[in-house]
């Protein structure tokens, strides 16, 4: 099975397919830009689904590796693999691929191919930081994907677009940034090894632990992004066409949490277990303090933005836990995020296409013209919320039980989350699709068409199969996260 | 009376041999040639340049060659150096043909000559084992460039960016000389490897050595176009044809870059230390003021210069990290860095203004960062060029750029100065700012002409390859990488 190098063409076929379908050059050729486009992400889906049905669950380390020398001059190896932890985020990515290639089918006239041609980029280079086991390999990758996002919120997103762009991508570089001198510092100190499963076997003094934790910290804080530093998120969901905010939302924030997991956790984990407190603090403002932000706001998109961000703030403060059942149900959380998210957001999409307004005050009985529509929100509202039986609920659940066994304090309060999400998305469901019909504008609209409608129910098949079966995502992962816990429990100072 | 007088060994020097004589047969031939018809000229010129290259790769032995009684060293660093600078010259006269024939006072032979002879001076200076032959060099190159920006006479901003070139220039040669009287005054010779045995033998006068250092740091940092010797950057290049500039920007660099190596490693090793000092200030004022001032320009070859600066100090960073406590162990580490950087950026300056002469017309400068707004638009294709190249600038992967600063940054850590890294760093991410800015013209703007672009099939064709090695070379950039280092490694 794995004599493919299936990780590579993960990879690689959707980038490029990305060109084939630049190619195609201007609008005259949209619908065969579209095809192609459709066409790449299936075909780059399907390569990742061997990952899963050939995945040794009994192996905590990497899987289906590839190894081949890049920069000689630097030690720099084009080196792939997947454990527990990436595999499923692989397979993720691909998925939302198809999903917003189909979300874009009608809706985006304009530059079609180059639409395309950036999300079909962006998605191979985003399976390449999944993938990556070289620390330079995966920086350029990390740093790659922000090109193609910086012009699809500037060249197809709102008003405000630019603004957006720029905050977008100078707040992540600047984490990055700082990331690259860390790596470079691993890179003096193993010796002259780029490689990350050297690194996490590399005794460092508390001291350089500390200071390299602080450093992956801002990157990744800034990727999730964690409370003070998220503030790019809510410009950057708002103005992003709605493929943008799914993709944003569903793949890019977990780079974030996924380098905590395969940079700060074994590589610095006295540092870790060190600062955890100060993790966990941050974590907990953003689940409480932006449930509270989530509460107010009058636009749709910025409320469902908010939200994410107190969602991956359950994430990370999962993983500081150090236990089995947080760091597990951070990831399941991180999945469900992808579908709900994804979902939520397609569906604002689904109504600002019909009425070109966000904002919460312009709705009101959406149902009665839209019945379908308002059924299938009602779910991923739920989901959003927690409900038991939808994916939602079991990652939230499982931090929480997790968190109970750390402190009582720290789990009442990721618990009253769980209140605060019920109260945001249910409020903004509430004002939205029920009352009487606000205006002429939903008055006149349509219910979702035959596309939207297959989008929105395989999301919703995804989000109840994880809701009332989570077993085949988190079988996968117990190896590799119990292996992780081990190797974050043995100090790294000598 | 010959008694004493030995034939040189001349092949060592056989190219410049080959370029002196070729540009005077060039000036000749011109004379015979109508201006419609200049073509031959140009044809006659390429042809002289890619003699150069062959000529060079054929006697090139990769060993360590003094001849002329020591002024002139002939090593692998030359020898690649001067591959690249004949490589970006071709380039640049390719891309300036089409802006040149355009506009009348521009279209003379002298052109093609002047640029012959700036290019013989940067090889001379490549070249130099001495404190004469590496001024002459600089000289042959100053003076040609000098008349090259004044070339396009009725142009106010072009003779106002000559005086000042010239004028500053004159100082900053004066500010050499000035520099290499005093050290031979300390050490009694004038040759470069002379002074290095002169030094490490020791008993030289320590201060007046460091007084004249400071002078030769103070013109070489004029050459190169660091803070606060950086005036004259932004106003030669704005001023001057956008053909002048683009040589001026491109190719120069990898000479300074080869007299820096000359004089301040080959020649002045033993007080690394105190010059190393020296340009750290430098290169650290020079990302500030260069990447913060970048911000403010309209003008897109403005901008560029600004940028030149910033990039001339982050190549610094490469050589100021060379010897640390007196230890040479990273030496050739952060030297072959150094000269990736260098060589990156001829590629990708060439590129940018190579993209504001496709862009231009007949009377139209395409020099506006304006000028670039929605380019998308009009040429597909060409937009892409430019994100590739300023997001190669800007050290965003998978480019090339991005690979220099990556290696210029791991001889700083390597040296073991962090803070020095992390203000590197956070520099670039403020030049960040005025490269999106140019990719959000092009891409999220909507066209203020929507005229197409005219340029001829070769400049398409040569941009494009331009381009695309921004992006090649930045998925393979271990053959220059490796080449720089073993160039070094051979040479030091």
């Amino acid at each position: 099975m794995s004599n493919y190098p299936l990780l590579s063409l993960a990879i690689w076929i959707p980038i490029v397919s990305g060109f084939v379908v630049l190619t195609t050059g201007g609008d005259r050729n949209a619908p065969l830009a579209r095809m192609l486009a459709l066409f790449g992400a299936v075909a780059a889906f399907l390569v990742t689904i061997p990952l899963w049905t050939g995945f040794d669950l009994a192996n905590g380390g990497m899987q289906f590796v590839e190894l081949k020398s890049w920069i000689p001059r630097f030690n720099i190896n084009y080196h792939l693999g997947v454990d527990g932890i990436s595999m499923l985020f692989v397979i993720l990515n691909a998925f939302i691929t198809i999903i917003v290639v189909a979300a874009g089918w009608e809706v985006i006239q304009e530059k079609v191919a180059q639409y395309n041609a950036a999300f079909l980029i962006m998605s191979g280079l985003m399976n390449g930081i999944f993938t990556s086991l070289d620390g330079i390999l995966f920086y350029v990758f990390f740093e790659a994907s922000l090109i193609p996002l910086y012009l699809i919120i500037g060249v197809w997103g709102g008003p405000n677009r630019v603004y957006a762009a720029f905050k977008f991508f100078l707040y992540t570089l600047f984490g990055s940034l700082l990331f690259l001198i860390a790596l470079l510092y691993l890179f003096i100190q193993s010796g002259g090894s780029f490689s990350i499963l050297d690194w996490h076997k590399l005794p460092i003094p508390l001291g350089a632990q500390i200071w390299l934790f602080l450093a992956f910290l801002v990157a990744f804080a800034v990727k999730v992004p964690m409370w003070p530093v998220h503030t790019w998120l809510p410009d950057a969901h708002v103005e992003a066409p709605t493929g943008g905010s799914i993709v944003l939302a569903a793949i890019a924030l977990k780079l974030g949490a996924y380098g905590f997991l395969r940079f700060s956790l074994p590589i610095a984990p006295d540092a870790s277990q060190e600062l955890s407190t100060l993790v966990v603090a941050l974590s907990l403002i953003a689940v409480v303090y932006i449930g509270f932000v989530a509460l107010v706001q009058s636009d749709m998109k910025k409320l469902v933005a908010y939200s994410s961000i107190a969602h991956m703030g359950f994430v990370t403060l999962g993983f500081f836990m150090f236990s089995a059942m947080g760091v597990e149900g951070a990831l399941v959380q991180m999945i469900s995020h992808g579908f709900v998210s994804g979902a939520m957001f397609f569906c604002i999409g689904v109504m600002y296409d019909r009425v070109h307004s966000r904002q919460i005050a312009d709705y009101g009985g959406v149902v009665n013209t839209m019945p379908k529509f308002a059924a299938l929100f009602m779910l991923f509202s739920m989901a959003n919320a927690g409900l038991p039986a939808t994916s939602g609920f079991v990652g939230e659940f499982m931090v929480i039980l997790g968190a109970v066994k750390y402190n009582f304090w720290v789990a009442f309060a990721a618990a009253s989350s769980m209140i605060m999400g019920a109260a945001y998305t249910l409020w903004m469901y509430k004002r939205v699709i029920f009352g009487d019909v606000a205006n002429e504008h939903v008055a006149e609209l349509t219910d979702i068409n035959k596309r939207e409608f297959a989008i929105l129910a395989v999301l919703a098949l995804c989000t109840l199969w994880m809701g009332v079966y989570p077993q085949p995502f988190t079988e996968v992962m117990h190896a590799s996260v119990n292996d992780l816990l081990r190797h974050v429990a043995i100090s790294k100072i000598q | 009376m010959f008694d004493n007088f030995v034939v040189p060994d001349l092949l060592p020097a056989a190219p410049e041999i080959f370029l002196a004589v070729m540009a005077l047969v060039v000036l000749m031939v011109d004379l015979v040639v109508k201006d419609s018809r200049r073509t031959v000229t140009f044809a006659l010129t390429q042809a002289t340049l890619l003699g150069c290259l062959v000529i060079q790769v054929w006697t090139g032995t990769g060993d360590v060659v003094y001849t002329f009684s020591g002024m002139f060293v002939d090593d692998m660093m030359a020898d690649l150096l001067k591959l690249f600078l004949y490589m970006t010259v071709i380039v640049v006269l390719f891309y300036s043909r089409g802006y040149i024939s355009d506009r009348e006072p521009m279209n003379k032979g002298e052109y093609y000559v002047l640029a012959l002879f700036a290019t013989l001076g940067m090889m001379v200076m490549i070249s130099a084992n001495h404190f004469v032959t590496l001024y002459i060099g600089l000289e042959l190159l100053s003076l040609s460039l000098y008349a090259m920006v004044a070339m396009n006479r009725d142009s106010v901003a072009s003779t106002e960016a000559a005086m000042k070139y010239f004028v500053l220039g004159a100082l900053a040669s004066g500010l050499l000389l000035y520099g290499m009287s005093m050290i031979y005054g300390a050490t009694g010779t004038l040759e470069i490897t002379g002074i290095a045995e002169r030094l490490y033998g020791g008993g030289v006068n320590k201060t007046v050595l460091i007084f004249g250092l400071v002078f030769l740091v103070s013109g070489l940092a004029f050459k190169l176009g660091v803070v606060p010797f950086h005036m004259w950057i932004p106003d030669v290049y704005h001023g001057a044809p956008t053909a002048v500039t683009l040589l001026i920007s491109s190719a120069p660099k990898l000479a300074a870059f080869a007299i820096v190596m000359r004089l301040l490693v080959n020649g002045l090793i033993t007080v690394a230390q105190d010059w190393q000092a020296m340009l750290v200030i430098l290169s650290v004022l020079s990302m500030a003021i260069g990447n913060l001032a970048a911000i403010a320009q309209t003008n897109l070859k403005r901008m560029l210069a600004y940028s030149a600066i910033s990039h001339m100090g982050f190549m610094l960073l490469g050589i100021v990290t060379g010897v640390v406590d007196g230890d040479a162990r990273f030496a050739l580490n952060a030297y072959s860095s150094a000269m990736f950087y260098v060589i990156t950026y001829v590629l990708m300056t060439a590129g940018a203004f190579g993209m504001i002469l496709l862009m231009a017309r007949a009377g139209f400068e395409a020099d506006n960062l304006d000028d670039f707004k929605g380019l998308n638009k009009r040429s597909p294709w060409f937009a892409g060029m430019m994100l590739m190249l300023m997001f190669s600038m800007a050290g965003v992967p998978f480019f090339v750029g991005f690979f220099a600063k990556f290696s210029v940054l791991q001889a700083v850590v390597a040296a073991g100065y962090i803070w020095l890294a992390v203000v590197a760093v956070l520099f670039s991410l403020i030049g960040a700012f005025y490269y999106l800015r140019v990719v959000k013209l092009m891409y999220f703007d909507a066209p203020a002409d929507e005229s197409p672009i005219s340029a001829g099939m070769d400049m398409r064709l040569l941009i494009s390859a331009n381009g695309l090695a921004v992006a090649l070379l930045g998925l393979f950039p271990q053959v220059i990488m490796s080449l720089c280092a073993y160039a070094l490694l051979r040479s030091l």
